[in-house]
């Protein structure tokens, strides 16, 4: 049964879409990301959810309760969704304890705010002031103050942008620990497309007020619905081909395709990471430039016609700036698009 | 069942309309009551017609300009001439002592225009204390008059150089060392480098400083009233105190009213060129001071003259009358009545106009364009309206429609607020836009609805610095002169009216007991100020 229900939620800023006519809906336990360029409205579409803001047009259900839609609103207090804020936003005059306690009823406190520190992982923190804590300290005690009244929906807004980037993944993997272990249902914003396939049960990919694409993360890598969702999930090369029998030709081989197309004259998806090179002199491409990353490297090709590709090798192999190389990419299902 | 669902939904939508339209209200009664009396005085003087129109041409209100004008040119020149040196001196030389300098020299804020004019009266004045020690070995009758110019050009330089000073001490800090040393380093010599680059930089702070000063000239009323001197503030009161005609003087206050907007106009205009010399934050250095070298005996000698002149003889002044009453054993409790007058009013002014600055700053934070802002600007039109023309106004209004609350403390407080409400709303609207709304939000998402939130997060986060705009609110009630001696009731008395009484007879002994407590009892909130807003303290006596 889905926790959550968007349905056909339209809101607009003077003449700006930020959210167009979104459907989405999220089944308990799951966690969601809404992934896309900053602009997009998903943090318009979380403010919405949590009843900061009221839809022009739509429904939004929370367990099966209408809390918005054109002609009502349910106030946010009363949704009994947590919500982590981009900047934390806690209560500077308060204290940790005090943040955390703020939302559940006095008698309570006492009892749950230990509880609840201990999750993630505060304990003795409790009487420190927001301000002297370190970022990461901070968004656990935000978190951990969302998650105390015990809502079913917890939503996160970019609940990384202001965190070290050496410490991101290791936070990111304790909060998707302490979610998971909660089981409570998680919509999480992000334009970070390693955060959302790191952490999400299903990518939901906004572009200009519309969710664009909604599935699991190696749908949206693999088959993604258009060019722009291609490139936007990761690099992407565009190849041109000719598509006859259920297959494609193109000048890097023959494909099948991943489901039917009726244009003949597409744009084959190749991911980098599928497209091999050997040093050859008698090779169809030239590297043009190379960046070594650690774990690999990532190499820019130009073929004897102008195109340009790139490919994505384990930092075990090796080609040289300048080599001519010959290209082999995967025979798997290829996702194409019509060519522009 | 739909027909509810409907009707509910129309409640709903009602219900919220009502309450932004109630703060709306609220806010725009708020801006009418501080707009009426001055919109009353324009009709008045519309109605007045030609014989408005002879009194504004007449060769009296020439004159009273002329004068005006002088004061405002002297007052200016002289608080530059102090305060810019002194400032350069205490940030950016090697001068001994240059802290407890920087202290004194900017004491002297929180000595009203009017007290300095006692103190100076009774140092100079006909049977002061010059006169009497010149009179014993001497003879000496009569010394220089210090009625007129000398003395009003001496009082109110004495409160607005201090102005100067902070506002150029303070920019001179944060000037950034390092546009200095590229001057020097592109050959430009350390005097060339002063003027072609130090100063440029100071002549916001400078221009800004002087326009306060400006400000607190044309508004002032003690100080040129107890010196005799005919500006504007003073000719106004006496056109009022003659009763047969009103129209002079409500058509004098509008033309006060005419100048200081034309002064805040042109401080608007200056902001713009302001920003020009605000340069990156800087090496976060700081400056190298400057050796003063030979310059250091007259350095240190024009630094303690000014600090001396216009803060140790005040208070030695005012000392001396004081141990003259207390040895004469003459009766305090005047005084002390005064006191708890003056601390009385004034809080219950801070009170009020806080909470009228309320509705206004919300409504100003919910909506930054269209009516929002209008209603904020509107309420800040009393920065441009001095005390007296404030009070006349009320006087006008009241005798017409107020009569209940005529010479009652109601009208005064009314006027207080009027005057004051500025201040007030700095302190809160500042205040209430440096709330982070995510962090209410975040209260609301937590199950509390909006009042609960506005009691548990907003206005303990807003109240230090709502605090601040009702402690300057305190401060200027406490030391308000004009307003409080047209509209008080028969009887009350403040400190700043006792100062006033017994100055303005000559019996400074008297006066000055309720003078010193005056600046006792607002030192330590200039204190709790300065570090806060020193700029935003200049309301004149």
């Amino acid at each position: 049964m889905s926790v959550i229900t968007i349905n056909g939620v339209s809101k607009s800023f003077g003449d700006v879409a930020a959210v167009d006519n979104a459907h989405l809906e999220v089944a308990s336990g799951e966690i969601v990301a809404l992934l896309g360029p900053s602009g997009c409205g998903k943090t318009t579409l979380l403010r919405l959810l949590a009843g900061f803001e009221e839809p022009d047009e739509g429904q939004i259900s929370l367990n099966g309760q209408t809390v918005a839609s054109a002609e009502k609103s349910v106030a946010p207090e009363e949704r009994h969704v947590g919500m982590v804020f981009q900047d934390y936003a806690l209560f500077p005059h308060l204290t940790m304890s005090e943040n955390v306690g703020y939302g559940i009823p006095r008698a309570e406190r006492e009892l749950r705010v230990p509880a609840v520190l201990a999750v993630v992982g505060l304990c003795g923190l409790g009487e420190r002031y927001p301000n002297e804590l370190s970022g990461g300290q901070q968004q656990r005690v935000a978190l951990a103050r969302a998650l105390a009244p015990g809502p079913k929906v917890i939503l996160l807004d970019e609940p990384w942008s202001n965190i070290d980037p050496l410490l991101r993944t290791s936070m990111r993997d304790e909060l998707a620990r302490v979610l998971r272990a909660i089981g409570v249902t998680v919509v999480l914003v992000t334009h970070d497309r390693e955060e959302a396939f790191s952490l999400a049960d299903r990518i939901a990919l906004m572009h200009d007020g519309e969710i664009v694409q909604s599935g699991v993360p190696e749908d949206l890598y693999h088959t993604p619905s258009t060019r722009w969702a291609a490139a936007f999930v990761g690099p992407a090369n565009f190849v041109p081909g000719y598509v006859a029998n259920g297959h494609v030709e193109t000048p890097l081989g023959k494909f099948p395709l991943r489901t039917p197309h009726e244009r003949a004259h597409v744009d084959v998806l190749i991911r980098p990471e599928t497209l091999a090179l050997e040093p050859d002199p008698g090779g169809s491409a030239q590297v043009v430039r190379r960046e070594f990353r650690g774990h690999d490297v990532f190499y820019g090709l130009e073929l004897d016609d102008g195109t340009a590709l790139v490919s994505q090798r384990p930092s075990t192999e090796s080609a040289r700036l300048g080599d001519r190389v010959r290209l082999c990419a995967h025979e798997a299902p290829v996702t194409v698009f019509s060519s522009t | 069942m739909s027909s509810l669902s409907s009707l509910s939904e129309a409640l709903h939508g009602w219900s919220k309309r009502l309450r932004g339209g109630a703060l709306m209200g609220t806010a725009a009664l708020v801006v009418a009551i501080t707009l009426l009396p001055i919109g009353y005085l324009i009709v008045r003087v519309i109605q007045g017609g030609t014989d408005a129109w002879s009194v504004l041409t007449r060769p009296g209100t020439v004159d009273v300009l002329l004068s005006t004008g002088a004061l405002v040119v002297g007052v200016v020149l002289c608080a530059i001439a102090i305060g810019v040196p002194l400032a350069w001196l205490v940030t950016r030389t090697d001068l001994p002592g240059r802290r407890i300098v920087a202290v004194l020299a900017a004491l002297p804020i929180v000595i009203p225009s009017y007290v300095a004019a006692l103190a100076l009266l009774g140092a100079f004045g006909p049977r002061g204390l010059l006169q009497q020690a010149l009179a014993g070995p001497f003879g000496v009758e009569r010394i220089p008059e210090i009625f007129g110019f000398p003395g009003a050009l001496l009082a109110l330089t004495l409160s607005t150089y201090p102005y100067v000073f902070l506002l150029c001490a303070a920019a001179m800090r944060s000037a950034d060392p390092g546009l200095e040393e590229a001057s020097r380093s592109l050959g430009r010599s350390a005097r060339s480098t002063f003027f072609h680059v130090t100063l440029p930089m100071l002549r916001p702070a400078i221009g800004a400083a002087s326009l306060l000063a400006v400000l607190y000239v044309l508004s002032d009323f003690g100080a040129v009233a107890l010196m005799q001197y005919d500006s504007l503030t003073r000719a106004i009161y006496l056109q009022y105190l003659s009763l047969f005609d009103r129209t002079p003087a409500a058509v004098l206050g509008l033309v006060l009213v005419v100048l200081t907007a034309l002064v805040l106009f042109a401080e608007n205009r200056s902001h713009g060129g302001r920003t020009r010399f605000r340069v990156g934050p800087g090496a976060g250095r700081a400056p190298r001071r400057v050796p003063l070298g030979r310059w250091r005996t007259p350095a240190l000698i024009f630094s303690w003259t000014m600090i001396g002149f216009f803060l140790f003889v005040p208070l030695a002044v005012l000392g001396y009358w004081l141990q003259r009453t207390l040895a004469r054993s003459e009766p305090l409790e005047v005084a002390w009545n005064a006191l708890g007058t003056s601390v009385a009013i004034a809080a219950a002014a801070a009170a009020v106009a806080l909470l009228a600055s309320l509705p206004v700053a919300l409504v100003a934070r919910r909506r930054r364009s269209g009516a929002g802002a209008f209603l904020e600007r509107a309420a800040y039109t009393p920065n441009a309206l001095p005390g007296i023309v404030i009070a006349l106004a009320l006087v006008f209004f009241a005798v017409r429609y107020g009569g209940p609350i005529y010479q009652t403390v109601i009208l005064l407080l009314i006027a207080y607020v009027i005057r004051f409400l500025p201040q007030a709303l700095a302190g809160s609207s500042t205040a209430l836009q440096t709330i982070n709304p995510r962090v209410e939000e975040a209260a609301r998402s937590l199950g509390r609805r909006p009042l609960r939130v506005a009691a548990t997060v907003t206005l303990p986060l807003a109240r230090s610095g709502m605090l601040a705009g009702a402690t300057l609110v305190f401060l200027s009630t406490l030391k308000e002169l004009p307003a409080t001696l047209l509209l008080r009731p028969i009887g009350f008395d403040t400190l700043a009216t006792e100062v006033w009484k017994f100055t303005e007879v000559g019996a400074y002994s008297r006066a000055a007991l309720p003078a010193l407590l005056l600046i006792a009892v607002a030192a330590p909130f200039v204190w709790f100020l300065s570090g806060r807003r020193g700029a935003a303290l200049g309301s004149p006596g």
